[in-house]
């Protein structure tokens, strides 16, 4: 009798591994694992539905209201803060969002400090709260090479191994926040489904404390 | 204004005048200065502004409360009790253009007590039930959230992030800035105790009375507790997710949510503070219904014949079809029943039984 619960999963991995959550909360829907270019995916039975998006649009789907509950990174909610709710930290898909810059790097505070990265929102709050003049130079993608090339002093970026880093011969600097991926809720959709939604919340943290203790 | 929103608001327009409410006109002006000193108030700080004939500065109203507030004597003793329906003009979240939208609202000025406070949530109650039943009002008490921040021990400067975390129901980043700040996270005690219930009235206040020990919390509970009483409980939800701009905001706030409407479709509260702000001694509530919201909502209502159609088999017992039509009839929706799919009508869901 109940409508279908929207869930926008990040496409990757990640996704895979929080559908895996979803599936052992009872919430499963065989289809998504056939191989297929479909993007939507339902079990009328278990009352989902699930679509795939790219993982910077999650936070997009559902604050719009056409995904009722989502999954994406902390560095989403921090760059673009959408209007919704944050219900829980999942533990995976762990990283760092960094200041990197090259190993002969010497930073002068005395000098305005050029700031490549794809995150210019979370870097200009980061220096702010510092009391730190910065330019921040917006880019889309190789934000690496923007130090080697001189284009900036250092850069805001997500760190994963640190790989990228060194074959770049740039090294952390600096933490600026941890990341993880989070499951976050459309704030009036979550009205109307809250039933579903926290018994999807009990089983995860059943889960999330359960993974902790092996 | 489409067909749906007409209609709405003049059923609202009916519902404010039925509480003794007075219809409150407005030019479409303000001087703008009454907006650049209040630019955290409004929803969106972008206000069409021009130059008038005597050199004002003027810009073309972009929320009505400054304005009533403005233009209203300060009777602290009295009651003014207004309701309008009005174009503003900001800029849209939705496409980040200007746009002139239709508001309806009531506010209320001078001495505020506990069945004016009723009297005022059951009208935003009965607004929402008026676009549809599957409706809910988010009802929160903001002196009461504060204690239990102020109970945390964090710095100042720290309570506009913690406040984040209470609007996102995000118990784990208040966790996270308690570690940072190197406090015990059983401060946390009473504010997660706020956060983790919601829902109907009397299950959410039974369940954060043992948290509320203090003098301060006890009479502010039994305070919101006799507000709560006074309206119907069937479409209220306590949540102290809920929340207001403190600069401006006190007391009771609440949200309003329609089933279908991804936003909230109406939102108020106390505003003592930005009374005191304007130099006023009276106290004021009031709420706001967002029109435009509405647009779309009207169309998918339109989209469809009949909101649920019930497909039993021969063998379906015709006692239980009965029972879920009326089930659902009960909760506003349109029900149909057959045994095969009529042909050229057109259904928001079919139920197979």
């Amino acid at each position: 009798m109940k409508r279908m619960l929207n869930i926008a999963l990040p496409k990757g991995r990640l996704g895979e591994k929080v559908y895996g959550m979803f599936e052992a909360a009872g919430f499963e829907c065989p289809s998504i694992k056939e191989q297929s270019r479909k993007l939507i995916f339902e079990n009328e039975e278990k009352g989902v539905r699930y679509f795939w998006v790219k993982p910077s649009d999650v936070a997009i789907y559902v604050e719009r209201g056409a995904a009722d509950i989502g999954v994406c990174g902390k560095d989403i909610l921090l760059e673009y803060t959408p209007d919704v709710y944050e219900l829980l930290d999942l533990g995976i898909g762990k990283c760092r969002m960094a200041v990197a810059a090259p190993k002969d790097f010497h930073d002068s505070p005395e000098k305005t400090l050029k700031v490549a990265t794809k995150f210019s929102h979370i870097a200009a709050d980061y220096y702010r709260r510092q009391g730190r003049d910065i330019d921040i130079i917006h880019l889309n993608g190789s934000i690496e090479i923007a130090p080697i090339l001189k284009l900036s002093d250092v850069i805001v970026d997500i760190v994963e191994t640190g790989t990228t880093l060194k074959e770049n011969d740039l090294e952390v600097r600096e933490t600026v926040v941890p990341i993880s991926a989070r499951l976050i809720a459309n704030k009036a959709h979550f009205r109307f489904m809250s039933d579903t939604i926290e018994t999807i919340l009990t089983s995860f943290r059943h889960y999330l404390a359960k993974d902790k203790e092996d | 204004m489409p067909t749906y929103q007409t209609s709405i608001d003049a059923t609202l327009s009916s519902l404010y005048a039925s509480y003794g409410y007075s219809l409150f006109n407005m030019s479409k002006f303000e001087e703008y200065e009454l907006y650049a000193q209040n630019k955290n108030f409004l929803i969106s700080d972008h206000v069409i502004t021009f130059t008038d004939t005597t050199g004002r500065l003027m810009a073309l109203k972009p929320d009505v409360t400054l304005a009533i507030v403005k233009n209203t004597k300060d009777e602290p003793d009295a009651r003014k009790k207004l309701y309008y329906t009005e174009s503003v003009y900001r800029v849209s979240q939705k496409s980040g253009t200007f746009r002139e939208i239709e508001q309806a609202g009531v506010e209320v000025l001078g001495d505020i007590d506990s069945l004016c406070l009723g009297e005022v949530l059951t009208m935003a109650e009965k607004s929402l039930a008026a676009v549809s039943p599957d409706s809910v009002l988010a009802v929160s008490q903001l002196d009461l959230l504060m204690l239990a921040v102020r109970k945390l021990g964090i710095p100042a400067s720290r309570e506009g992030d913690i406040l984040d975390c209470v609007g996102e129901k995000n118990q784990h980043g208040i966790d996270a800035i308690l570690k940072e700040e190197n406090l015990p996270l059983e401060n946390a005690d009473f504010l997660k105790a706020l956060l983790s219930h919601y829902g109907k009235p009397a299950s959410v206040l039974a369940g954060i009375r043992p948290f509320c020990q203090s003098e301060e919390a006890k009479q502010i509970l039994t305070s919101f507790e006799k507000i709560l009483s006074l309206v119907d409980p069937s479409r209220i939800a306590v949540d102290f997710s809920t929340l207001g701009d403190l600069r401006y905001y006190n007391g009771i706030v609440f949200r309003g949510y329609v089933n279908g409407i991804a936003e909230n479709l109406l939102s108020g509260g106390e505003y003592h503070r930005l009374m005191q702000k304007m130099n006023k001694r009276s106290h004021a509530v009031g709420f706001a219904v967002y029109l435009d919201l509405l647009d779309d909502f009207g169309k998918t209502l339109e989209a469809y014949d009949c909101d649920v159609l019930l497909l039993y088999q021969k063998d379906t017992d015709p006692a239980l079809v009965m029972k879920q039509a009326e089930d659902l009839r009960r909760n506003g929706k349109r029900v149909d029943c057959a045994a095969a799919v009529p042909q050229n009508k057109r259904y928001r869901e079919i139920i197979t039984l």
